[in-house]
């Protein structure tokens, strides 16, 4: 578009590459950059001194930058925005770049590169960037004019934030960073070939309605996807449940878009699940899936996966249907827009909700198994009491509170103790489980959200990964809240160890542990300890109350595992409700599942 | 434990695609990193602006599997099309070989022959040697060089398979 207005003859200022690029960001509404300086991104960094509109977050590693923008846009609906140098700062950024595409969040993520002639030639910090981050982006660049790239940074922006969100890469030479070409602000011009299907086809949506209304079993499986669609669609998604009275699951991702406090929730479906939730995908007549992709976290064992239902599949993204399991509906479109279309459909035929007591009551006394309960003995810290009291407190608190984690039991013990009755507000990474991930993350949502409460909720040995980070909250004077549940074990792995192998804890004892107190407190944090059941109240308000950053080291029963559990390669009717039916040994086939 | 494979079906995939760089890596790595096969691809350009090019891909896989080949290729963002050529209707596939053979006396009149039954050209020839060109279906080709290798076939390089529809439309 600038090369148009140039042959044209229209008047318009060269600018540099790195100019050009920083004033596409502020065009496309970008306010923050998590990044990280070095040789190849020097004249972006030179542009971005005392910047009037963008704001620099210096992080600690380039990991760290890449989960804060995750933390960002999921808790925004804003893209996030990463930039690093070559080589090191590259791949330093491949975690996250990968998270963000198995979590489907939208993420651009700028890349200095070497000079084009030195392309190839082995050169200082040179690494194959875009060959590197092929197969872990939703699409990539490697820009080798200025002429070309405000055109491709508005794409990646378009690419990044529909359809499908996910991660772009551009991966920007030196050269083309100092290099001038004329800017105008190009049209929106996506790729031609790039055309995700937003709109649902209307037949399918009326077969799905008839589908509902002669449902008697039905239950609606809700994911990530709900959530990507906008706040909207979560506010569809409750009305659907109403007019249909279907009782509502959702994966970790989802959670949120469906309130905890309704009658209607069955809780987190899958793995560490609900037996409700579970119970209730087995024994159901009709599964609508809503932009969740049968994930074999939540499958269990394959055939035996919910046998006597029928089936449909709403997703953005085609390849996620019939992908692992076979649906008989499959509706292609943004979750958001098919579930509209849906309500007005429903609506339009003047459905009323069956009459579901059967089904309630069979579900109720699924529910009366109490699944998520756990045995106290007063000594020690359970970690699920930890989390129950973290919740009761920040609701307590009247604050916006949204909570991140890091990956582990802990993480699963928050999906079922924290109730959540809004989007937006639980960070964790589901598809790559990737320890390291909820501190930063943190951050980056407490920089899209300065007024809220942002608490992450750790691992001993997760919070390890990204530690790091401590100095960036400090710089930026963010007062994030870490609450490790220290177990002083790698606990999940342990409790795995604990099933199949016999309790022979091969390396997941958290030995050497630092001081966590000491260690918040030398980068210029209040540190807490908690250290038993009749402390642990007043030190989450302390907690909440204490200004600025705050780390909590909580001292939790080392031993306890997270139930309930559908062992891999177990069927959803098969859970694992507490330790006493844990065997300690396995097949090989189970074994040889993730 | 031993680990099960599933009954494979032959499939050609023929694709249009934006001619740029990094594309055909894309694809292929596409194909491993989730462990599909590749028989054969074919890519060359095909508008006269070089901006679209044709990928045409020989795989092989459980229905199920093909399927899931098709949607992720359909959601690359420079991928323009998919066709299932198998699927779609009648179609019409070829593939060019050259084929070295060596031999005197009777087996060079026998390549001869044969040559002249696939209606294989002579593109090269020495006294002790032919290098044939055939084009066909690859199931031709396969059988061409079969008979050559009692001769004295010497090596051999294929092309992979272009296709289209047939009829006077565009996929
Ligand atoms: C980067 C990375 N490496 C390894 C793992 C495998 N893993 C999953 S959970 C876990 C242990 C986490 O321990 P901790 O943070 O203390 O949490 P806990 O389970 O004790 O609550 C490990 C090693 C992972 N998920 N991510
Ligand atoms: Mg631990």
């Amino acid at each position: 578009m600038a090369l148009l207005a140039f042959e044209e003859g229209i008047d318009v200022a060269e600018m540099s590459g790195a100019d050009i690029l920083c004033q596409c960001l502020v065009d496309q509404g970008v306010e923050v950059v998590f990044g990280y300086p070095g040789g190849a991104v020097l004249p972006i960094y030179d542009i971005l001194y005392n910047h009037p509109k963008i704001k620099h977050v210096l992080v600690r590693h380039e990991q760290g930058a890449t989960h804060m923008a995750e933390g960002y846009a999921r808790s925004t609906g804003k893209p996030g925005v990463v930039l690093v140098t070559s080589g090191p700062g590259a791949t330093n950024a491949i975690t996250g770049i990968t998270d963000a595409l198995m979590d489907s969040i939208p993420m651009i993520v700028i890349t200095g590169q070497v000079a084009t002639h030195l392309i190839g030639s082995d050169a200082f910090q040179e690494a194959d960037t875009v060959g590197l981050t092929r197969h872990c982006t939703k699409h990539n660049y490697l820009v080798k004019s200025p002429a070309k790239l405000a055109h491709v940074v508005h794409e990646a922006f378009h690419i990044a934030t529909s359809g499908r969100p996910g991660p772009v890469v551009i991966d920007i030479p030196k050269d083309v960073q100092v290099a001038t070409a004329p800017y105008s602000k190009p049209e929106m011009n996506a790729h031609p070939s790039y055309r995700p299907q937003v709109k649902a086809d209307a037949a399918a949506i009326s077969t799905a309605i008839e589908m509902l209304a002669a449902a008697e079993r039905p239950i609606l499986y809700t994911g990530g996807g709900v959530i990507n669609s906008g706040p909207e669609a979560s506010a569809l998604l409750r009305e659907l449940a109403e007019l249909t009275g279907a009782p509502v699951t959702s994966t970790l991702m989802g959670l949120g878009a469906f309130p905890a406090s309704s009658p209607q929730w069955l809780g987190m479906l899958g793995m560490h699940g609900t037996y409700e939730a579970n119970m209730a995908m087995n024994k159901a007549d009709l599964i609508v899936c809503l932009g969740a992709r049968f994930d074999d976290r939540v499958t269990g064992r394959l055939d035996a996966f919910s046998p006597n239902s029928r089936k449909i599949h709403v997703d953005i993204d085609r390849s996620s249907v019939n992908k692992t399991v076979e649906v008989e509906l499959p509706i292609i479109a943004d979750v958001g827009s098919a579930m509209a279309d849906m309500i007005a459909v429903w609506k339009q035929r003047g459905h009323e909700a069956n009459d579901m007591t059967e089904w309630t009551a069979r579900i109720d006394g699924w529910r009366a198994r109490k699944c998520l309960d756990y045995v106290e003995d007063g000594a020690e810290i359970m970690p699920q009491r930890a989390i129950a009291d973290l919740f009761s407190a920040t609701r307590a608190s009247g604050k916006d509170v949204i909570i991140t984690t890091e990956v582990g039991q802990h993480q699963m013990w928050a999906a079922q103790h924290y109730h959540f009755d809004e989007p937006n507000k639980w960070l964790t990474s589901g598809g790559l489980g990737t320890m390291g991930y909820g501190f930063p993350a943190a951050i980056g949502a407490q920089i899209g959200n300065p007024d809220s409460l942002v608490i992450c909720v750790a691992g001993d040995a997760s919070i390890q990964m990204n530690i790091q980070e401590l100095g960036t909250a400090i710089q930026y004077r963010l007062p994030v809240k870490i609450f490790i549940l220290n177990n002083e074990y790698m606990g999940m792995v342990r409790q795995w160890q604990e099933l199949t192998y016999e309790s022979r804890y091969s390396n997941s004892y958290s030995d050497a542990l630092p001081d966590f107190v000491k260690l918040a407190e030398a980068y210029g944090w209040t540190g807490i300890r908690i250290e038993g059941p009749q402390e642990l109240e007043a030190g989450i308000r302390q907690m909440i109350e204490t200004p600025g950053p705050v780390m909590v080291d909580c001292r939790v029963a080392k031993l306890s595992n997270c139930f309930p559990m559908i062992p891999s390669g177990a069927a959803h009717t098969d859970m694992l409700l507490d330790p006493s039916q844990v065997s300690g040994t396995m097949n090989d086939e189970a074994k040889a599942l993730v | 434990m031993h680990i099960q494979e599933e009954t494979n079906q032959r499939h050609v995939l023929s694709l249009t695609v934006a001619n740029e760089a990094g594309i055909l890596a894309r694809i292929a790595g596409m194909f491993t990193a989730r462990g599909y096969n590749i028989d054969s691809l074919t890519v060359a350009d095909i508008t006269p602006d070089h901006a679209i090019s044709r990928i045409t891909i020989v795989t092989n896989g459980p229905p199920k599997v093909i399927d899931q080949i098709i949607a992720q290729l359909d959601r690359l963002v420079p991928v323009h099309k998919v066709t299932d050529l198998s699927e779609n209707g009648p179609y019409v596939e070829r593939e060019l070989a050259l084929v070295k053979v060596a031999g005197t006396g009777e087996d060079r009149i026998e390549a001869l022959r044969l040559a002249d039954v696939f209606r294989a050209k002579v593109v090269d020839t020495t006294i002790e040697s032919f290098i044939f060109e055939i084009t066909g279906p690859s199931d031709k080709i396969d059988t061409f060089v079969g008979l050559m290798g009692q001769i004295g076939l010497v090596e051999v390089g294929r092309t992979g398979v272009v296709g289209l529809v047939r009829g006077k439309d565009p996929v």
